[in-house]
């Protein structure tokens, strides 16, 4: 059954803007999405050279090695503007806040495993620190990047890394307390085992090309973290003492995947533009994921021993099938 | 706040751990090649972490409460299409301020959320980096909400079509491009000065607070829940501004120097801008909220007044420019509405000579000035006009090298003659309207020898289509210029009684409101 309610109705002049209906072939009605992302970036007839950066306009394509003929063809498969963003967020972090609130409430961590808890707390607590490198790389992508497509999703991926940090940071104090945080900031600025990892972090925050920053941080580092940090640690840590630890960090684990389907769309495209950027991706790639992984395998040991190894090659495997997915030689 | 407070943890504390703590002092790379912008401005930061936090928000809380605000004004912005709201503003004439911003001041906020984003990176301490991030984020969720809020008015009317290009281009346009443009080009720190604080601080009540009211005032459902939607945000990003200037003062004495001359820079070039909206608060609204002098009065001259007087401890003074904008009051919405009632043919939005009623409204509010100095010439305009000769001016205006606005402002003291500057630069000359913009170019003429100016620029011959000829004996430049500019003859130009929008708008109303 269908009611039929009548509005006035009057014919339009238009459909959407002008530079919008250029890019869709058409004057046609166009998602907000697409309203609010495709060339909202000025592109032309800036003023004044940056005093912080005389060598480069304001927004310029040539802060990255790589070439695209159209910037807006990096387009986010979840077609993300800030107001589907906020409340796609909005949702994760309510689902967090119950997972949390049923774990204090039931008392789960009060009786969580001893020997699990000290390796939950020595693996994930120094985590929220590459969190927030993480969290600088998004600024600095979306400050340096060209187009709105591309810069937009950068800094709520940045954004989404804070939020990260401050979940690992609850995490701590609700498994630990404030000398946990302590120890583990402290374990990630003298540790050996922190090290490898804190320097890359630290290398990241110096690079000059936007675009290989991305490579580094979203495909390399997060690929493997993530999958190491929030699958293999996460199933062991399950099956030794339940799934806690599972829930307060749920928030990461459905964070990456959403990020996944960006990131493997960026690149694909990227790649598919033109032999010399499927080269150029497919060096950064290869050595932003052995670098990564380097720094990862005493990281890893930390919550998984000897079995560290084979977590990690399991995580550089799926990494390295999605970025072959998406076009890179690996 | 989500997070259950921890028994043990004050919120502070707790806040603590949630940013700043998660912050190092980078060791194997060195601090001046993470942080390379921080030392090139002159300006000295002892102690970082002696940044008050202006507002505790983690990013759970921040997703949730602006997720809400989101949704309620989607909901408002949806009704308001679907019941073709538009039709219910107090005249058609309204709309023009609506084109007005989204040319002129939604690019702006896109470029707020750039320009954050790279402070936000910039500054190595992580209080105020969290809190330009969060800024960040707030400024593209306003750009793109007046985009999504406008998106329904450029279905019907004519003149919002081609922001994005026109923005780039268009000669009065460049007046907030190149404002926005010289903020985020200068360092961090003037940034947040430029930025943070003279316009979100010191300016705001006279640009957003105008718009919306004027919103309100006309009926305009859209342009309002958007404008109420992001009041929240912007006391938030006050209070950063205000936080901000406070703390670069408090860490050294030396600072003082270079922040007064950014004060007084930055309320020039944002006073400059403000010109737009003096003429939309008199002339471009049919329903009007109050007069520029009033406003002015309130927010610069009582609120402006008291935010120095509570400044002066810090050994900041008033801008140097205000005693002349105090001055200007009484004239700078007539002068500017005057230049763009001239050049109605090259904007691609209408224009039109004030009504008897208008008129009576003006001489009320602008005692002084109006019937002596400008009613003669809206006088004149109208009949001209009734006499089948509305005057469009032909020629192409001399530009300001700083803020780039036609040369019609008159001498403070003169109204009857306009001022003129010049300075000379290697060899060239440079005009300027006021001392307020030659001093800003003579501080850094190697920036200012850049600007992009639109009159310049067409002389140059860089604003045509590539497939111009010039050597055609029918060739017209202006029409040239125009077709460049990507605005339609008789449809987005040209005056208000002979406009498509008055026409359509007419009509649509008889037709939703009759039958």
């Amino acid at each position: 059954m269908q009611i039929d309610l009548r509005t006035v109705s009057i014919t339009p002049l238009r459909q959407t803007f002008n530079h919008i209906a250029d890019r869709l072939g058409a004057d046609k009605a166009a998602s907000r999405y697409i309203e609010a992302t495709m060339d909202v970036q000025a592109n032309a007839n800036f003023h004044y050279r940056p005093t912080w950066d005389p060598a480069h306009e304001l927004h310029d394509t040539a802060r990255t090695q790589l070439v695209m003929k159209d910037w807006y063809a990096l387009k986010d498969p979840r077609q993300l503007y800030y107001g589907n963003y906020t409340q796609a967020r909005a949702r994760m972090q309510e689902t967090a806040e119950a997972d949390f609130m049923f774990v204090e409430t039931r008392g789960l961590t009060e009786r969580y495993d001893a020997a699990t808890r000290r390796i939950a707390l020595d693996f994930y607590l120094p985590l929220r620190h590459v969190a927030w490198g993480a969290n600088m790389n998004g600024a600095s992508m979306c400050a340096y990047g060209y187009g709105t497509a591309i810069t937009q999703p950068c800094l709520y991926a940045g954004m989404d890394q804070l939020g990260v940090a401050q979940y690992l940071s609850r995490l701590g104090l609700l498994l630990g307390d404030q000398g946990d945080l302590e120890a583990a900031k402290h374990a990630w600025l003298e540790s050996p085992v922190w090290q490898g990892l804190r320097r890359l972090v630290e290398d990241t925050w110096v690079m000059q090309d936007w675009f290989e920053l991305f490579v580094a941080q979203n495909v390399a580092l997060d690929g493997l973290l993530f999958g190491l940090a929030y699958k293999e640690v996460d199933a062991v840590l399950t099956d030794k003492a339940g799934p806690t630890v599972s829930m307060l960090t749920r928030f990461q684990a459905e964070w990456f995947e959403d990020a996944k389907k960006w990131v493997d769309a960026v690149i694909k495209v990227a790649a598919a533009e033109s032999a010399d950027n499927q080269a150029l991706l497919s060096r950064w790639y290869t050595a932003w994921r052995d670098r990564a992984a380097g720094a990862l395998r005493p990281v890893a040991a930390i919550a998984l021993a000897q079995a560290g190894q084979g977590a990690l090659e399991r995580v550089t495997a799926a990494l390295d099938a999605r970025m072959s997915k998406a076009g890179l030689t690996v | 706040m989500d997070i259950k407070v921890n028994k043990k943890l004050g919120l502070k504390e707790r806040y603590n751990l949630m940013t700043r703590d998660l912050a190092w002092t980078p060791t194997y790379q060195a601090f001046k090649d993470v942080y390379p912008y921080m030392q090139y401005e002159g300006i000295k930061i002892h102690d970082w972490d002696k940044f008050e936090d202006p507002f505790r928000m983690t990013m759970d809380a921040y997703w949730k409460y602006q997720a809400e605000k989101e949704r309620k004004l989607y909901a408002i912005i949806d009704a308001f299409t679907q019941n073709n709201g538009h039709l219910g503003v107090t005249d058609a004439r309204y709309i023009n301020t609506l084109k007005l911003f989204l040319t002129g001041v939604s690019p702006l906020e896109y470029m707020a959320h750039r320009g954050f984003a790279h402070v936000g990176r910039a500054f190595p301490g992580a209080g105020p980096r969290v809190a330009c991030l969060m800024q960040s984020l707030d400024e593209i969720r306003h750009a793109q909400t007046q985009i999504h809020s406008m998106s329904n008015y450029n279905k019907h009317y004519n003149g919002f079509q081609n922001w994005r290009h026109q923005h780039d281009r268009v000669w009065y346009l460049s007046v907030p491009k190149s404002f926005f443009d010289d903020a985020i080009t200068a360092g961090p720190f003037e940034f947040m000065i430029a930025i943070g604080f003279a316009f979100e601080y010191v300016l705001t009540n006279l640009l957003f607070v105008p718009f919306i009211s004027g919103a309100a005032y006309n009926g305009d459902m859209g342009a309002m829940a958007f404008g109420f939607s992001a009041q929240s945000d912007e006391s938030r990003h006050m209070t950063l501004g205000l936080e901000i200037i406070k703390f670069i003062l408090e860490q050294d004495p030396d600072n003082l120097p270079i922040v007064q001359h950014w004060i007084d820079k930055w309320f020039w070039r944002g006073y400059r801008v403000l010109t737009l909206v003096a003429m939309m608060m008199d002339y471009m609204l049919p329903k009007r909220v109050m007069s520029w002098k009033e406003a002015w009065e309130i927010y610069a001259e009582q609120n402006g007044g008291a935010l120095f007087a509570d400044l002066a401890r810090y050994g900041v003074k008033a801008p140097a420019g205000l005693a002349q904008a105090c001055k200007d009051k009484d004239h700078l919405s007539h002068q500017a509405w005057n230049v763009f009632y001239n050049y109605a043919a090259a904007a691609p939005f209408h224009t039109w000579a004030p009504s008897e009623a208008d008129m009576k409204w003006l001489s009320e509010k602008y005692p002084d000035t109006f019937d002596k100095y400008y009613r003669p010439l809206w006088e004149h305009y109208a009949k001209e006009q009734k006499e089948g000769r509305r005057f469009y001016n032909t020629t192409l205006p001399m530009l300001c090298q700083t803020c780039q606005i036609p040369m019609f402002f008159t001498e403070p003291d003169d109204p009857t003659k306009v001022a003129y500057r010049e300075s000379d630069y290697k060899g060239e000359k440079y005009h300027f309207c006021s001392d307020g913009c030659k001093n800003i170019f003579d501080h850094e003429p190697e920036k200012y020898i850049q600007s992009w100016l639109p009159v310049h620029q067409i002389y140059q011959g860089n604003c045509f289509c590539p497939d111009v000829d010039p050597s055609k004996p029918d060739f017209n430049p202006l029409a040239e210029v125009l077709r460049w500019y990507k605005i339609t003859w008789g449809e987005d130009n040209l005056d208000y009684a002979d406009s498509p929008d008055k026409k359509n708008f007419e009509q649509w109303r008889v037709q939703a409101t009759g039958n």
